[in-house]
């Protein structure tokens, strides 16, 4: 459980997270979604008591940052990759956090296994990949088997092998009624993987809803038609009031009319639907609750 | 465990009671300091200045050189040895800050000052140690050198002189004169300086350390530590007498230079302290430092 009410952060003039308030729920994958700089990694960072908040404050399971008896076995987080000295190995790394915290040795060498770095552990982290490091990271973060995870960007740099991964680890976590906060400014990963969202831009807060109904709000819906009438029907959707755009694969995508009302029209001029699918595009969605709240557009 | 996904069964790991403190922080700090290279090449390097450079001053000296103080002559390569061991003392803490460790050691142990007095503690003893056995080994080496090269101690030669001239001898010259130009630690104040000198490297590196913790950057922090020790003193030297001599006493590597030589200063340290009043004076600086470091640990976004 994490809770932040009005968490703000001012740098000089800039304020990176404005009057921030929302609720991250166990049992469940919260996304945190916004464009870069948004004040993500800024926010995650005043959870771990990395950064003070200028203004506002936020809990972990009910407790300051500060004042978690053993911080590594309540709250793991990945905050960046890499952010090891790169002449220690992957196992001192994790051996200093885990004597930090009274954590096993043993548990060392099972999060090394886990995440698939245990054949790489004694060599030094400087000769280590991105996508390791975020392997690294997440091992560190899961070393004290805590209750409250967060990964910040936790895919960046992964192959498409281990983005399936980290998802299926995320859900996992999740099902076994831990915390799980994840950051990310890519809409699609965040529709695989997380159940809830808390969406922002500019370091305010845009939305905090499930994913479905982030998905429903959206004003952009559209319809993938295929048909062997393509003019005919294009002609039909545009004089009911409906916008279409011919897509190279040779489909249409229709947008200002629901599914049904596409096959009832095709239905009543007989012209014949090979494909009519409603695409929930989550990136549309994304991009009409951003719009005003994206800090650095190109061709201003 | 299910080897597919690999999470872990949720609390696989039995919670201990009490919280993180500073035993853990210690261990920890054991354990960082020991899991890099640099630690070891900057102490073996640091030995090689320290010892070499005794062998140096006193492997070229010649039967008829005057040897004013030869303990003093044995240590100066304590003055070469700082500046490596200075660099150690920045990267406790600036190693941090470069790699971006620091996230990852205050989410593990978010209380501030405790993470500080981990490192100061950790990197203290085994700069206490180590500069300890660099001193004596030091000492050691060069006093054996001394007396292989039968040099005449300039004490002798005074005694020798206020005998022709049918001068008394004062009791604290009388006290360290010797017959040949080494020292041993019998002698009054040659087991201070030697014991000394380690002090005076092992609070230099803490000095450093606590540089670091100020300005959060590795090369940054050499570059202070390096003004302090060596450019400060050229600065020094170079204003007038009158105020130099005023300041010069000041200056840790004056303090230093104090703290082990036996008897007798160069002119340029004016009126000095006392080797132990310097030496508090040292200390005082260091915790000086380290205080303000700690302030600005606690106070500034990781």
């Amino acid at each position: 459980m994490i809770e932040a009410r009005g968490l703000s952060k001012r740098f000089g003039d800039v304020t990176a997270v404005d009057d921030l308030s929302f609720d991250v729920r166990p049992g469940t994958v919260t996304g945190f979604l916004g464009p870069n700089g948004s004040g993500k990694s800024t926010t995650m960072r005043m959870i771990m008591g990395l950064d003070h908040p200028s203004a506002g404050d936020v809990t972990v399971l009910g407790q300051r940052y500060h004042d978690l008896p053993w911080p590594l076995r309540e709250v793991g987080g990945l905050l960046e990759a890499k952010a090891i000295h790169p002449g220690r190995s992957a196992r001192a790394h994790l051996l200093t956090l885990a004597r930090s915290n009274a954590i096993p040795r043993r548990r060392v060498d099972e999060v090394l296994d886990l995440v698939g770095l245990s054949s790489v552990a004694g060599k030094r982290a400087g000769k280590f990949s991105l996508g390791m490091g975020q392997r690294l990271g997440i091992a560190a973060a899961l070393l004290g088997d805590p209750a409250v995870l967060l990964f910040d960007e936790p895919v960046n740099g992964l192959d498409p092998e281990g983005i399936r991964w980290v998802r299926t680890l995320c859900k996992t976590l999740a099902t076994e009624g831990r915390t799980v906060f994840v950051s990310s400014h890519l809409m699609a990963e965040m529709a695989l993987t997380a159940d809830h969202l808390v969406v922002v831009g500019m370091g305010r807060l845009i939305a905090e809803t499930s994913v479905a109904d982030f998905v429903a709000r959206s004003s952009r819906q559209s319809v993938k038609v295929r048909t062997p009438a393509r003019h005919q029907l294009s002609d039909a959707v545009t004089n009911a009031g409906g916008t279409v755009i011919d897509d190279p694969d040779g489909s249409l995508t229709v947008t200002g009319l629901s599914a049904p009302d596409v096959g009832d029209l095709a239905a009543s001029i007989n012209v014949p639907l090979h494909e009519l699918t409603p695409v929930a595009s989550l990136e549309d969605a994304f991009m009409e609750l951003t719009e005003d709240a994206v800090e650095f557009r190109g061709g201003q | 465990m299910t080897a597919v996904l690999g999470a872990p069964a949720p609390y696989a790991i039995e919670q201990p009671s009490g919280r993180v403190g500073l035993r853990r922080a210690m261990a920890a700090e054991w354990t960082k300091l020991w899991s890099v290279r640099s630690t070891m090449w900057t102490l073996v390097a640091t030995g090689v200045a320290v010892v070499g450079l005794c062998a140096l001053s006193t492997g070229t000296v010649s039967a008829s050189d005057l040897i004013d103080d030869p303990t003093r002559r044995s240590l100066v390569g304590i003055f070469l040895g700082q500046l490596i061991f200075g660099v150690l003392g920045v990267l406790v803490m600036g190693a941090e800050y470069g790699t971006g460790t620091i996230r990852a050691t205050l989410a593990a142990l978010p209380r501030r000052p405790v993470v500080l007095g981990a490192k100061v503690l950790v990197f203290g003893a085994v700069a206490l140690v180590v500069s300890e056995v660099f001193a004596f080994a030091a000492f050691a080496l060069g006093q054996a050198i001394l007396s292989a090269k039968h040099a005449v101690g300039a004490s002798a030669v005074i005694a020798q002189h206020a005998h022709q001239l049918g001068v008394k001898v004062p009791p604290n010259v009388k006290a360290v004169v010797s017959s040949s130009g080494s020292a041993s630690l019998g002698q009054p104040g040659v087991l201070r300086a030697v014991i000394g000198a380690g002090l005076y490297l092992a609070v230099l590196g803490l000095l450093a350390l606590g540089l670091a913790t100020i300005i959060r950057h590795t090369a940054g922090a050499i570059s202070a530590f390096v003004g302090i020790v060596l450019v400060l003193p050229l600065i020094v030297q170079a204003l007038p007498t009158s105020i130099s001599n005023a300041v010069a006493r000041y200056l840790p590597a004056n303090i230093g230079l104090v703290l082990f030589s036996t008897h007798g200063v160069p002119d340029r340290i004016g009126s000095a302290f006392s080797p132990w009043a310097g030496f508090a004076l040292l200390v005082g600086y260091t915790v000086a430092i380290l205080g303000l470091g700690c302030w600005v640990l606690v106070r500034r976004d990781a």
